[in-house]
């Protein structure tokens, strides 16, 4: 019973996917929350991963912030080089995005290659 | 990250071993430590503590981010009785896995574990499946030596993060004296939860649930009995 289980979850699972997207060939970003302050919705180390066609699966944010998060990742697949994101209520682009729960995060995103 | 890393650390997540990813946020370099092996250098400390706290985070040179996995806590009931019917369902709502074992097949049926697996096997033959690990509970509760010592024995063995036992003291005393006689050691024998459970003075099987829990999660988040009692 637990073989089965285990596979259940890890096919759920946003490493699992970016491991399998990979696998069949797509060009993919992971995104890490890698630092939180005040009420951020998604704890650190929660992965967002995108692929070039910015199909995604996971969250950074619970959606305030996936939307630039997905932009970048293009760029980041493109380039190859990892970037680092900070979002928060003081900065202009987190209001246009709205992470308007008042946290502020930093987000890493990285090609998988 | 390397997609071959990926495919490690993966790897160790669905074989249940802790493994930690250490990125250099401004190089992009990153390598994977896996729970026990040697980690010299700066980050020993820090990579010690985050393999206990289980969470992710940033090192304290603000550069270098540690995404630590763990695997999901479980709990392993020996002996598919009342308790552990009330257990089942707790230690799922507290974010377990739940597993009974128990051979006597008039105890181990589905219909009394809604929805918690139960394997109606002898214990040694049941854990060849299920080997037990770091981030595993065990709770034997069936009374009898037959079935609990077995899978105390190998918890023990397996460094599980919390062992307990059912039974009086008296009960608890020859319990000890068998193990002993069958060459563990004292040290390890003490780390066995008995008389089982936070002292809450739990009466109903599902008391003893509560206090049985209430010590593996103690256990988890702060460490076993024996070092919370010398802290």
């Amino acid at each position: 019973m637990n073989q089965a289980q285990v596979s259940g979850e890890m096919s759920d699972d946003v490493l699992a996917i970016a491991e399998k997207w990979r696998q069949a060939g797509r060009e993919v970003a992971l995104a890490t929350v890698v630092e939180t302050w005040g009420s951020a919705p998604r704890a650190t180390g929660s992965h967002l991963v995108i692929d070039a066609d910015g199909n995604f699966e996971g969250s950074v944010s619970g959606g305030c912030v996936e939307g630039a998060v997905i932009g970048e990742a293009a760029d980041v697949i493109e380039s190859g080089a990892p970037r680092m994101l900070e979002f928060g209520v003081a900065d202009e682009i987190a209001w246009e995005v709205g992470l308007s729960c008042g946290g502020r995060i930093k987000v890493y995103v990285e090609k998988v290659a | 990250m390397k997609f071959e890393l990926l495919q490690q650390l993966n790897r160790a997540r669905a074989g249940r071993r802790a493994a930690i990813l250490v990125t250099d946020t401004q190089s992009g370099e990153q390598r994977l430590i896996e729970a026990g092996e040697a980690a010299a250098g700066p980050l020993a400390e820090a990579l010690a503590a985050r393999f206990r706290s289980g969470r992710s985070g940033m090192a304290e040179d603000g550069v270098t981010f540690l995404t630590v996995h763990v695997p999901p806590p479980r709990l392993v009931m020996i002996g598919a009785v009342h308790i552990s019917q009330a257990l089942s369902p707790m230690a799922r709502l507290a974010g377990f896995d739940p597993l009974v074992i128990d051979p006597r097949t008039a105890f181990a049926t589905p219909e009394r574990f809604a929805g918690v697996p139960v394997i109606a096997e002898w214990p040694d033959e049941a854990l060849k499946e299920q080997p037990l690990d770091a981030y595993t509970a065990l709770a034997a509760l069936t009374h009898d030596p037959k079935i609990d010592d077995m899978p105390i024995r190998a918890a023990l063995e397996a460094n599980c993060f919390y062992v307990g036992a059912l039974g009086s003291r008296k009960t608890h005393g020859k319990r000890v004296e068998r193990l002993m006689a069958a060459g563990l050691s004292q040290e390890l024998i003490k780390a066995i939860d008995a008389p089982i459970g936070t002292d809450i003075g739990a009466q109903s099987p599902a008391e003893i649930a509560v206090a049985v829990l209430a010590e593996i999660i103690a256990a988890l988040r702060k460490g076993p009995a024996s070092v919370r009692a010398a802290a």
